[in-house]
């Protein structure tokens, strides 16, 4: 059982730049074709200062940690036994390229079901830019299997 | 080529969408062993059991298996292919079931409110991602504001 002691835990603060080059391949490697995600000036002609980061992209961000599974070592569970249960998105202003995020998570719920077969960690994700302006957040469901 | 994003994504009304309506549907081509790569990169999830055979069966897999999150990320496609994403408010989805190896995935949304919240004018989908056999792997739900 994952020690309830860690709700409330914080991750350390991670500040992040929004790289142009992930941006790219984030958009290849899910197979983006809309310009506004591709092209700058496509990008610019629609509002945005720069190629604007999609919808689930502050996940990507959230990984650029030294490593982004720290939490399971110190949490004493095998990353071979989590899976994803549960992501929410809420929005503020936009990210951009060249953007500098700051994300401060904390875990919110431990919680289990079946007996204790399976766990749930439940993290909260709030972001800031360099301006200080919200930039949305989000809220994972982690599961662990321990059958 | 320049597009704009009113190009792009001709504004639905709020006044014209009703609860029943689809947005239009995105499919991709089947999930490869080089997506998972590709994604693995683009988005920074290295957890290993999505690319690596040997982890993935260790872990008690049959194969690797898609990163929920990019199933998400195709969902966000659907969306931001019907609306700018400077209008979603909200998105989250609920990993129902794993998506597989060559798994080809079609995205749909359907309306199933519309509200109106802080002076804006708003419609909640169900959005979901299910293989070619019906299966449902992804069901989850957006906010869009429209004009």
């Amino acid at each position: 059982m994952i020690d309830r002691k860690y709700i409330g835990h914080e991750l350390a603060p991670l500040t992040v730049e929004v790289e142009r080059g992930q941006l790219l391949f984030f958009a290849k490697a899910t197979g983006q074709a809309d310009p506004i995600y591709l092209d700058e000036a496509a990008a610019k002609a629609a509002g945005y200062r720069a190629l604007p980061a999609p919808p689930t992209f502050l996940f990507s961000l959230d990984l650029k940690r030294p490593n982004p599974f720290a939490l399971y070592d110190e949490l004493g569970i095998d990353l071979n036994r989590v899976l994803h249960g549960e992501q929410a998105f809420r929005y503020g202003a936009a990210i951009c390229a060249g953007d500098v995020i700051t994300l401060r998570a904390k875990i919110v719920d431990i919680y289990d079901k079946k007996g204790g077969a399976l766990e749930f960690i439940v993290s909260d994700c709030t972001a800031t830019n360099q301006n200080g302006e919200d930039v949305g957040g989000m809220t994972r469901s982690a599961v662990v299997r321990n059958g | 080529m320049m597009t704009t994003q009113t190009e792009a994504r001709p504004a639905t009304a709020w006044k014209d969408m009703a609860v029943g309506d689809a947005i239009p549907p995105l499919t991709t081509p089947p999930i490869s062993r080089t997506t998972l790569a590709l994604f693995a990169g683009g988005s920074g999830d290295h957890n290993p059991i999505h690319v690596d055979l040997d982890v993935a069966k260790a872990a008690g897999m049959n194969d690797v298996f898609a990163h929920g999150m990019l199933s998400m990320a195709y969902l966000a496609r659907m969306l931001t292919d019907w609306a700018p994403q400077t209008a979603l408010r909200a998105f989250s989805t609920r990993f129902v079931a794993i998506t597989q190896i060559h798994d080809a995935i079609t995205c749909t949304g359907t309306v199933v409110e519309k509200l109106e919240r802080d002076g804006e004018r708003l419609v909640r989908l169900d959005v979901q991602t299910a293989n070619a056999a019906g299966e449902v792997k992804l069901s989850g739900q957006a906010l869009v504001a429209l004009p």
